[in-house]
């Protein structure tokens, strides 16, 4: 449904800043794709492409079978996108809004109100309020509505959860599930580490580069070393210290602890334990864990060239 | 066409909730019609004038109470002698002496000539030979009122009349000079304010991924303004014709045919400079250095543009609401047809197109 080949781009007046450097993937038919990076990964860039909105420098893509720079118009009639800088006419209600953004995609809100329902109702009680009067979160699910009020066949999403509480977070992810079932195809990008879970399928983008492509589990699974965590009180001293002993490879604080992803044949935690309390972090706790999709991402992002 | 029509009540809504600015929009040609028709004028009246009647008889006294009662002057202060006079001027009593000689009433009843003296304060140049033009056409008027036209042989009398604004009226060259002036504001400030706001908000990046066309979300914009623009022009001829009396003496559909095409220019051209910017800063700036200077410097109502250098002359050429100006005052105030201004209507529909070319041309359908 989506296809990127060899997509490369760059800004500023001689092309010196690089965002994106030869891009490669593909989404099939209604997967929910998720693009993890963190800040300035070139995210954005990638979906002002895909959307038509900018040109790139090299490399082709396609969406829907259409290509970005020769179809634009007919691109722009199937697929849906919500900015990250989308922002609502602060003047309008939320009912209007709404409706405004509906109608511009050729629907109302009756047809398709089951798609936004969940998180509707709960706006719903001040539909005929100006939506500059609504609190940072409402707006941002009445921005939601907005961007899935119609139902296209794809729909680009860009970090649309930024901003918003956990529950909401959760309630957005249960209406990508619907609109997934509906057979949309879905690219979604999100700095969120524990929303990647929830993807079909994640690439991993850092610095302008696909890292990784894969399912969230099989992304687990290519991390070849062990991942240990490390939990103590001093974290600053603990990770100068970690950093600094033979066979530790990155440390980086994970919540309020500590993971260090270590050499393969490394296996005595009680002997790293001991280390870190003869060297005055009494109260070190080493545990072996499996690795989250975070501490892949800081993995390969060590890993990669250029970093 | 559903979409542009959600696109043109989005509009509306726009305008009519933001209630500061259209009381301003809406506040603005009124304001300026009241303080063009009563608080700026360039007309001078109710000069103090001070008077030398040295005849007291009863054709001075006439004469005296005539200037009096024209609006122009207001006799406050009489003398004795002429060498008063001086001392009046000087001390800033009065602006104006009229001196009457002696045995003028007899001089004028035998069918000599009699003269009378003006001594005009000369500091303000301007001033002192509109004062003396009017006093000179009240004892003109006077004459012809006590004695008939003088029928003299061999004496050459230029005799003046002002066509179409027979009492000089400064009304007449500001209300299509305003008319001007609020149309530039709302159609070209407004019209690319509100579309560089859609961009700086990042409305535009979603607006130009759906199935609209990017032209209709453009256009949309335009209609309300449009609209907006024609219900200004009609408060200002409203205003224009029942508080400050001004006639409105040509065909009227022929008067709202050339605003629209002003309009129209001058939408196209908000809707270049929207093409150019993308702050709302900018754009407003644009607006008003770039466009609103030029048509209160150039536009003909404010400086007489015979009045400037050759160069000059040249550049007020490519600024439209100059020919909107002249359209508007030979329909209005002359009260000619469409063959009089067809050149005025020719030049702004080159305007028109040309404006709309270039937003066309530069319009990007893509962000960058």
């Amino acid at each position: 449904m989506i296809s990127v080949n060899q997509i490369s781009k760059a800004y500023g007046a001689k092309k010196e800043i690089p965002a994106l450097t030869s891009v490669d993937f593909e989404v099939s038919k209604g997967e929910l794709f998720g693009l993890i990076g963190p800040d300035g990964s070139g995210k954005t860039t990638l979906f002002r492409i895909l959307t038509t909105l900018i040109l790139a420098d090299s490399g082709t893509a396609a969406v829907a079978g259409f290509d970005v720079e020769k179809d634009m118009f007919k691109i722009r009639n199937i697929v849906g996108y919500m900015p990250g800088r989308f922002s609502l006419y602060q003047d309008l209600s939320v009912r209007e809004n709404l409706e405004f953004y509906a109608t511009i995609f050729n629907t109302t809100i009756e047809k398709n109100y089951h798609l936004i329902k969940d998180i509707y109702v709960q706006i719903e009680p001040f539909a005929n309020r100006r939506a500059g009067a609504l609190s940072g979160g409402m707006k941002q699910k009445l921005a939601l509505c907005c961007a899935l009020i119609h139902k296209p066949e794809v729909l680009f999403l860009d970090e649309p959860t930024t901003g918003v509480d956990v529950v909401s977070r959760k309630e957005f992810w249960e209406m990508l599930k619907r609109l997934k079932s509906e057979g949309i195809t879905i690219l979604v990008s999100t700095p969120y580490m524990d929303e990647a879970e929830l993807c079909d399928r994640i690439a991993l983008i850092d610095k302008g580069r696909i890292l990784e492509v894969a399912t969230p589990a099989a992304l687990v699974n290519t991390m070849d070393s062990p991942v240990w965590a490390i939990s103590t009180g001093k974290v600053y001293a603990a990770m100068q210290l970690l950093s600094s002993f033979e066979g530790i490879g990155e440390v980086y604080p994970f919540g309020e602890s500590l993971h260090a992803v270590v050499d393969a044949g490394f296996k005595d935690t009680a002997g790293l334990k001991l280390r870190l309390q003869k060297a005055g972090i009494a109260d070190a706790e080493v545990a072996i864990i499996s690795p989250t999709i975070e501490d892949v991402f800081m993995h390969k992002m060590k890993q990669a060239p250029h970093a | 066409m559903t979409q542009f029509k959600a696109f043109i009540k989005k509009e509306f809504y726009h305008i009519m909730r933001d209630r500061k600015t259209l009381l301003v929009l809406i506040g603005m040609p009124i304001v300026q019609i009241i303080l063009f028709g009563f608080a700026l004028t360039n007309e001078v009246k109710n000069t103090v004038l001070c008077v030398a009647d040295l005849a007291k008889d009863d054709m001075s006294q006439a004469l005296v109470a005539e200037v009096n009662a024209s609006k122009y002057f207001d006799v406050k202060y009489t003398i004795d002698n002429v060498e008063e006079a001086d001392r009046m001027l000087r001390s800033g009593k009065a602006r104006m002496v009229l001196v009457i000689p002696k045995g003028i009433s007899y001089d004028l009843r035998h069918g000599h000539v009699a003269t009378l003296q003006l001594i005009t304060d000369g500091t303000n140049p301007n001033m002192a030979t509109t004062i003396n033009t009017y006093l000179t056409s009240i004892v003109r008027d006077f004459r012809t009122h006590h004695f008939g036209k003088l029928e003299l042989p061999m004496t050459i009398v230029t005799i003046p009349r002002m066509l179409y604004n027979p009492q000089l009226k400064g009304e007449y060259t500001f209300v299509p000079g305003v008319i001007a002036m609020v149309l530039m504001i709302i159609c070209v400030l407004m019209t690319s304010v509100s579309i560089v706001k859609e961009k700086e908000l990042g409305n535009m990046e979603m607006l130009l991924v759906s199935p609209t066309h990017p032209l209709v979300v453009i256009l949309s914009k335009a209609v309300p303004y449009f609209i907006l623009s024609l219900l200004l022009v009609t408060i200002i001829l409203l205003m224009s014709r029942f508080v400050l009396h001004i006639p409105i003496r040509g065909n009227i559909f022929l008067l709202y045919g050339v605003s629209g095409l002003f309009i129209i220019a001058a939408l196209a051209l908000g809707l270049v400079i929207s093409t150019f910017t993308n702050s709302q800063q900018v754009a407003m700036l644009i607006s008003l250095m770039g466009m609103m200077l030029p048509t209160i410097m150039f536009g003909g109502f404010m400086f007489p543009i015979e009045n400037m250098p050759l160069p000059m002359q040249v550049i007020s050429n490519i600024v439209p609401a100059k020919w909107f100006y002249y359209a508007i005052n030979d329909i209005m105030i002359k009260g000619l047809g469409i063959e009089a201004v067809l050149r005025e209507i020719l030049i702004l529909a080159g305007f028109a197109i040309l404006f709309i070319f270039i937003s066309l041309r530069k319009f990007n359908l893509r962000l960058a």
